[in-house]
């Protein structure tokens, strides 16, 4: 992959220039349709922009230098963590990545939930401590049908290119794959009825709780950032037409991102939270299950 | 910059989040607050979020003659908001103590402890009438209305 290409992926496409506000689409999808099913008529279409740039806009309380540097650290390191992600996420299989790239991209989306959990310690409030506790339980439960499908699907493909796996992969391994990844999806995005970990209305919003102005308005804009990375990363898998012409396949893969948005808020608007065992238990059962058969089919088969 | 200017009081106006805290109320006043969450008054729709924590919030609203155990609390509410924020007294307990008001446990009225930029009164007062309380506090937080600096600590 050349410089300018990666630049390209990860500056304009499907990086910041196009993730930025498609993920400020995603959030307002998610509380507008919470918003409709329970008969609102819901936020304006631009309500996260303007959340963002009021938050930008506020002065955040002076704290102690050290942990105020952490605090800005943090969420800086997570939206560019899930910008390296998304740069990876191989909408043209053929001329995107490197050889290795599935092991950087599971790496850069770990990263932010990572930064969620050091940041609810490092505020130093009983709720960010809370919500880091189980963001970090989740995190490893869920952690475990996400990577085994990932392996299975690469296992498949006989490679740990991302544009090979998405194009080579066997349908008996990428279904399974696949229902293990969707599964992962709203733990992953902190949405009903895995919201366990920022659990409003419970322990207020988990590790945010302390963080105010343009820290806030960077983990808001990180968790954008994670609904259209990890929604591409599925319709990457997913929609994977090998001979098609580029624009196409890039219309292709952001009306598919939107439609799995789309699904994934309309589950959360339906759902009620579950208790943190219980969702734990999901991952480490079902989940794993599932993403077991994806690697067992996918080292047996042909 | 004049743009940028714009762009932010645009943002305030749009998105103002709330606080409640209540310092004492009877509970009268909460549940009319909530109410304005509902169906029927949605206040999303203005970009309006209910938040828990203090630090998130651009408007503080607090309900309640401030009683003694809340006063400590209160200040250290106030003092966590990020600026640029505005006050809301919801309710006659916040701005006279209401029928409280000579308890040997209350001391308020809030203006006396916090400035405070807009009186809903009531008790409790209608959804209506916060929503309209909220929409001054807006205006004051866009900086399209002055903040009432009569009285000030």
């Amino acid at each position: 992959m050349s410089v300018g290409r990666a630049v390209f992926f990860l500056l304009v496409f499907p990086g910041a220039l196009y993730a930025v506000p498609a993920a400020w689409l995603m959030l307002w999808l998610e509380r507008k349709l919470a918003a409709r099913a329970q008969r609102r008529i819901g936020p304006p279409f631009f309500q996260p922009f303007f959340d963002f740039v009021k938050l930008l806009a506020k002065r955040p309380v002076p704290r102690r230098t050290l942990q105020g540097l952490v605090m800005t650290a943090l969420p800086v390191l997570a939206v560019a963590a899930i910008l390296g992600a998304l740069s990876l996420v191989p909408v043209f299989p053929r001329s995107h990545g490197f050889s290795g790239d599935l092991i950087l991209l599971v790496g850069l989306l770990e990263v932010p939930p990572l930064c969620a959990v050091l940041a609810g310690f490092a505020s130093g409030s009983l709720y960010g401590e809370l919500g880091a506790t189980r963001e970090a339980m989740l995190g490893v439960a869920s952690s475990l049908p996400f990577l085994t499908a990932l392996l299975a699907l690469a296992a498949a493909a006989h490679s740990l290119t991302l544009g090979d796996a998405a194009l080579a992969a066997g349908w008996p391994v990428r279904v399974p794959a696949l229902v293990a990844l969707a599964l992962c999806l709203p733990v992953k995005l902190r949405v009903n009825p895995f919201s366990v970990a920022n659990a409003e209305q419970e322990i207020y919003t988990g590790v945010t709780t302390e963080f105010d102005g343009p820290r806030l308005a960077l983990w808001e804009l990180a968790h954008g950032l994670e609904w259209v990375a990890l929604t591409g990363l599925w319709v990457a898998f997913a929609v994977a037409p090998a001979n098609v012409s580029r624009p196409l396949r890039a219309v292709a893969f952001v009306v598919a991102s939107l439609v799995l948005a789309l699904v994934v808020a309309a589950v959360a608007a339906a759902t009620a939270r579950l208790k943190l065992t219980q969702a734990a238990r999901v991952y480490w059962q079902w989940g794993f299950a599932v993403a077991l058969v994806a690697l067992v089919v996918a080292m047996v088969w042909p | 910059m004049r743009v940028l200017d714009k762009l932010v009081r645009t943002a305030r106006r749009r998105s103002p989040w709330l606080f409640h805290l209540n310092a004492g109320s009877c509970n009268g006043c909460d549940i009319e607050l909530v109410t304005c969450l509902t169906p029927r008054y949605d206040v999303e729709q203005l970009g309006i979020r209910l938040e828990g924590s203090p630090r998130h919030a651009d408007i503080v609203v607090v309900s309640g003659p401030v009683t003694r155990t809340t006063r400590a609390a209160l200040e250290t509410v106030y003092a966590q908001v990020p600026d640029p924020k505005v006050v809301v007294a919801l309710g006659s307990c916040p701005a006279s103590c209401n029928v409280f008001a000579g308890s040997p446990v209350v001391e308020g009225p809030l203006e006396s402890i916090v400035p405070v930029d807009v009186f809903v009164p009531g008790c409790p007062p209608r959804p209506d009438a916060i929503i309209a309380g909220v929409a001054e506090a807006i205006a004051i937080l866009a900086g399209d209305q002055p903040r009432n600096d009569e009285g000030r600590p």
